[in-house]
């Protein structure tokens, strides 16, 4: 699934070659709807009621995480890591909380923008100080998760603030059929109206070029350091959005959030990102967090110990990654 | 070294310039206990009369399961990988002896939990090197399995009540002679076996081998999946260890007791001088660096500011630290 593949089919192919280069591109995410459909099945043979509201708060509850695994998937792809998102989730939460107390209709949009603006100044700041210091990503995001988190709780102490009704209203509920969920929706669109459009643009290869090969993406003219900082500004921007999307679900802004940074990681792995960067999209990611939800959901509808869901994800987590290592060295070795 | 650079001072004139430089990059330990003095000296400063036997006392307390949980991201760090599970696996050994003590005895719970940590590295080992899944996933997800199971078995528990060993307990928050924590008392021969094990032995050498140059350690015959196994089994042993003076030093026995010292344990190996990249650092540093970490904890808690500025000034002095490594070792 490389960006290069993506400026070929744009030249005079048959369209059953674009399909089936596709197909091929895409097969770890193919393989995770497959997954999904079949988990679907099984959640609606365990719980016959199963049905539209279940659908709905499985859409609400990942919407969070979703967005937080595109914020990671972006970075990674990049040849980046960034252990400052669930931080990060914080700041953006608790600001838009705090600021929209009280507020009108009117200006909790204005509110909203602001703090997408933060998220993409908090971005650039990780990336600065990652290509000024040339300390590896890890380590300097690993710092930037206490300061960021430290400022969170300097903007609100304890969870408080409000959310904005046209907020709450944009993620609660369905649209249309009671089967499409709101949560769903804006997700896609989202991603579909900031990510698409990079990833079609000479960034998004430039983005999957330094990943790959950073020498080679800089010899043949890309300016490095750009897209790395560029790369975690986007990543900003998504845990701004994961952040408001959680001041949206909850009604208040969260300043200490769950352990969103090593979740998001583990579900780019599932989502068939190479942690060494350049391979992978954000597709993969998204369905893997909800994989990972529906999950947690059937057990707790099968009454098991939800401890168990904790270890069905290490163990989903670990099996699946060694089951994509074994692929792809068979792969490589014929 | 000094003498080849004199030698030739032209032909080499990075190398002059910077004697201070490569004495830095070969001993990190050496400004790293400057910078602890600068940092001893002005808590005395900033609170006259905080520095005496008591409060070194508490730092070592508090400094030394820190440094055993930063040995095992050191060692796993020096062959490029990361221990994530450690945090996960020390709550686990402290919360099984507590519960576990009662019907069994001591030592024998000891055992047990030593065993089961041993066997969460064997299988973090078997999926790193056999496998070769990326050791942050596999770690990570080892954290989850470890966390559950302790959270399943707490459950089964929870009516037979728990308490921590008074020998643990003696061991976290006692003192001999008067001010000398006990846990010294296990920390010195530990630490002496870290660091004779990564300088001394053959197995040492073949952890720094690894991450340097895993391709020319493959070529000259080193069996990397043996030794990564070995190597996640030492730590996850560590971390049990650790775990057991956490238990102490808090007396308290819960599955999550250790989770908000993951972080600061690789903050601690980073700060020592250890590459996250594998192949360069050692336990010497990370022991330093272990102490920096709580003297800067304890330091910003007697300025008496709020949590959320204490984390902020943390991470920035993280920052900085790195940075500064970086620019002295001149790695990117």
């Amino acid at each position: 699934m490389s960006a290069a593949s993506d400026s070929l089919d744009q030249q005079r192919v048959r369209p059953g070659d674009v399909v089936s280069a596709w197909v091929r591109n895409n097969g770890w995410a193919l393989g995770l709807i497959g997954f999904l459909a079949i988990l679907l099945v099984f959640t609606k043979i365990i719980l016959p009621t199963y049905g539209a509201p279940g659908v709905q708060g499985l859409a609400i509850s990942v919407l969070p995480l979703a967005l937080a695994a595109v914020a990671q998937a972006i970075v990674v792809i990049s040849g980046g890591i960034d252990l400052s998102i669930g931080s990060m989730m914080a700041v953006t939460s608790s600001l838009s909380a705090v600021w929209m107390r009280g507020q009108s209709e009117e200006m909790s949009i204005v509110i909203v923008l602001g703090v997408i603006l933060i998220g993409l100044l908090l971005g650039v700041i990780n990336g600065t100080l990652v290509v000024l210091t040339r300390v590896p990503d890890i380590v300097v995001t690993l710092a930037m998760l206490f300061v960021w988190a430290g400022v969170a709780l300097l903007v609100l102490r304890t969870p408080g603030g409000e959310s904005a009704d046209w907020l709450r209203n944009l993620v609660l509920g369905s649209i249309g059929n009671e089967w499409i969920p709101k949560a769903g929706v804006v997700l896609l669109l989202v991603v579909g109206i900031i990510w698409l459009p990079i990833r079609r643009s000479k960034l998004g290869l430039s983005l999957y070029a330094v990943g790959s090969n950073s020498l080679a993406a800089f010899r043949s003219g890309v300016s490095v350091s750009r897209t790395k900082v560029i790369a975690y500004m986007l990543t900003g921007l998504f845990s701004a959005l994961a952040g408001i999307s959680l001041t949206a679900s909850t009604g208040i802004g969260l300043p200490v959030p769950g352990d969103y940074t090593l979740l998001s990681v583990a579900a780019v792995v599932l989502g068939g990102v190479s942690l060494a960067g350049g391979r992978g999209g954000v597709l993969g990611p998204i369905i893997g967090v909800v994989i990972l939800a529906l999950l947690r959901n059937d057990m707790a509808f099968l009454r098991i110990n939800t401890h168990y869901a904790t270890v069905a994800q290490g163990m989903i987590l670990v099996g699946v990654v060694m089951v994509g290592t074994l692929i792809q060295l068979r792969r490589s070795r014929s | 070294m000094t003498e080849v650079a004199g030698a030739t001072p032209a032909g080499n004139p990075w190398l002059t310039g910077s004697r201070w430089r490569a004495l830095f990059r070969d001993t990190p330990v050496i400004p790293l206990i400057v910078l602890l003095a600068f940092l001893v000296v002005l808590s005395e400063l900033v609170r006259p009369g905080i520095v005496n036997p008591s409060w070194v006392a508490v730092i070592i307390r508090f400094a030394i399961p820190l440094a055993i949980l930063a040995a095992c991201q050191t060692l796993t760090m020096l062959t490029g990988g990361i221990d994530l599970s450690v945090a996960a696996v020390a709550s686990m050994t402290g919360f099984f002896v507590a519960t576990l003590v009662g019907d069994f005895g001591l030592g024998a719970a000891i055992v047990i939990a030593l065993l089961a940590a041993a066997l969460a590295g064997l299988v973090n080992g078997i999926g790193v090197g056999v496998f070769r899944v990326h050791p942050l996933i596999m770690t990570l997800g080892m954290g989850l399995i470890v966390l559950g199971l302790a959270n399943v078995w707490q459950v089964q528990r929870v009516q037979t009540g728990a308490g921590v060993p008074l020998e643990f307990r003696s061991l976290g928050a006692g003192n001999f002679v008067g001010v000398v924590p006990n846990s010294v008392l296990l920390f010195l021969p530990l630490a002496a076996l870290i660091l004779l094990g990564l300088h001394r032995t053959g197995y040492g050498r073949l952890l720094y081998a690894i991450g340097d140059n895993p391709v020319a350690a493959r070529l000259s015959g080193v069996k990397a999946w043996q030794v990564l196994i070995v190597l996640y089994v030492i730590s996850a042993v560590l971390a049990g260890v650790a775990g057991f003076i956490y238990a102490g030093v808090t007396n308290t026995a819960s599955v999550s007791l250790v989770d908000s010292n993951l972080l600061p344990s690789v903050a601690a190996a980073v700060i020592g001088g250890t590459s996250i990249l594998g192949g360069r650092g050692g336990f010497g540093g990370t022991i330093v660096g272990s102490v920096i970490l709580v003297v800067v904890i304890s330091l910003l808690n007697s300025l008496g500011y709020p949590d959320a500025v204490r984390q902020v000034l943390f991470g920035s002095i993280l920052v900085i630290v790195a940075a500064a490594y970086t620019r002295v070792t001149g790695e990117s």
